[in-house]
């Protein structure tokens, strides 16, 4: 179970933020843009500070008297856009995720490269790699830490239509064979659809629990989105049937 | 004439050792900080680059001298002194040479940003790991810049030397000045020898930058 209640400000923006989230499954936080995805983000990773509690499984990540810095949490963070070393080669960049990661439970080396199709990949250099292949390797380093929260802010956005098609199947793949909990930041309808088990909407910072369980009988996914991504559905949905792509980006961040 | 190339080369290698170690920390800071007055500090080590060498050198040369309060400092340990001295004169070489050290170093560390810093926090690693195999590495081309520029700055150096040197044979002499000494002397053959060679020298070290420099890019660019 993750537990937060996370308050503050900067500039005219407010958050307060406050759920609970099963420890199991991929919870999407889907919300307009600036309306403080991303910043909920940074604060479960412990990325940027402020007021409030955080508590992964039992394990206290912030409160009143503690502050676990980010290294210490455990904290998988997958970037809006590729945030690969640059310096190190695909495999140098894994290796540095699973030599700082101890052992325990989680992706071993060749099961991580296997469930990102990394095989032919591994001794590219990042800049010879294309935008969905260098996401698959920050996904598959991410895993390699062993983390006990997988946070992973719009990881398909900064990618083309090719790049999204590259790596939303092996995005699917994970969600149904991980055990961790995920936390999924989208704009995409069709993402949330695809890969979330329930949904948290976040509007101008303020946020409230329960996560709404989008298989549930009964539970409209449709509620949780906006007019726009509405439409973006049903264009996905008509796309779908007709093989073509859908007319327009999401839009960025 | 090769005790007077030795000791320049001793010097500028000296030098350049201890501002890397130096300089890196107070880079460091300098890029990360978010206080204001870190430029006050910031001016302070960039005075050298203004300041006639003469200046320095009389400051330093003060602060080096018997009975000034840094030397009572070190009276406990037998030090008396340090003007006139090798030592001395590689103390006032690290200063001169400071903001050559630590500019470049600075400039690439602001360049990384704060990306590669939380892509490695968030796999585990702590801050001083982050910094020695993420930061250093990315900033390698920083390093390199300054380590040249303080090895080729401190072999041109001439002010601050003759200053806190007084230039003694085999201990505090250097080419820089040794040319004037020739030239004063009369004595072109040798301060042509010297000083042509400073000219070569000078050459290939640049050159031999902008093409590391050069090849580091293309290979980016072909990357």
């Amino acid at each position: 179970m993750i537990r937060f209640r996370l308050r503050g400000g900067f500039g005219g923006f407010v958050l307060d933020a406050e759920a609970e989230i099963p420890a199991q499954g991929v919870t999407a936080l889907i919300g307009p843009s600036g309306s403080g995805k991303t910043t909920l983000l940074r604060r479960l990773a412990g990325l940027t500070r402020g007021e409030g509690d955080v508590h992964v499984d039992g394990v206290v990540w912030q409160d009143s008297r503690t502050f676990v810095p980010p290294h210490r949490r455990g904290v998988g963070y997958v970037f809006q856009e590729p945030s690969l070393l640059p310096h190190l080669s695909v495999r140098g960049n894994l290796e540095f995720a699973q030599r700082r990661a101890g052992s325990g439970p989680g992706a071993a080396f060749d099961e991580a490269v296997a469930m990102l199709g990394l095989e032919r990949l591994r001794e590219r250099s990042p800049a010879t790699l294309s935008g969905g292949e260098r996401q698959r390797v920050a996904i598959a380093r991410a895993l390699l830490s062993r983390p006990r929260l997988l946070l992973m802010d719009e990881p398909l956005s900064s990618l083309d239509a090719a790049g999204k098609a590259d790596v939303l199947p092996y995005l699917e793949t994970l969600h149904r064979s991980l055990r961790l909990p995920v936390v999924y930041v989208s704009h995409d309808a069709i993402e949330i659809a695809r890969l979330a088990d329930r949904a948290l909407r976040i509007e101008s910072g303020r946020l409230r629990g329960p996560a709404v369980e989008l298989a549930q009988a009964g539970a409209d996914p449709l509620a949780l989105l906006d007019a726009a991504q509405v439409r973006a559905l049903a264009r996905a949905a008509l796309a779908a049937g007709l093989d073509v792509e859908p007319a327009d980006e999401p839009r960025r961040e | 004439m090769v005790e007077v190339v030795w000791t320049t080369i001793a010097l500028a290698a000296l030098t350049t050792a201890i501002l890397l170690v130096l300089a890196t920390p107070l880079a460091w800071w300098l890029a990360r900080s978010r206080s204001w007055w870190k430029e006050v500090v910031a001016a302070i080590t960039a005075l050298p680059i203004v300041l006639p060498p003469t200046v320095l050198g009389f400051y330093v040369l003060i602060a080096l001298a018997p009975a000034s309060p840094l030397m009572s400092l070190l009276a406990p340990f037998g030090i008396r002194t340090l003007a006139f001295t090798f030592t001395g004169l590689v103390i006032g070489s690290v200063l001169y040479s400071l903001p050559f050290a630590v500019q470049p170093i600075r400039a690439a560390f602001e360049q990384l940003g704060e990306r590669p810093l939380e892509v490695a926090a968030t796999l585990r690693a702590s801050p001083l790991d982050a910094f020695f195999n993420v930061a250093a590495p990315l900033a390698a081309r920083g390093f390199l810049t300054a380590a040249v520029l303080v090895f080729a700055h401190t072999i041109g150096e001439f002010g601050v030397v003759l200053m806190i040197g007084g230039a003694i044979p085999g201990k505090t002499e250097v080419v820089s000045i040794r040319i004037y000494q020739d030239v004063e002397a009369l004595n072109f053959v040798d301060a042509h020898r010297l000083a042509a060679g400073l000219v070569a020298f000078s050459f290939v070290v640049l050159f031999g930058l902008l093409m590391l420099q050069r090849r580091a890019d293309v290979r980016r660019a072909a990357a």
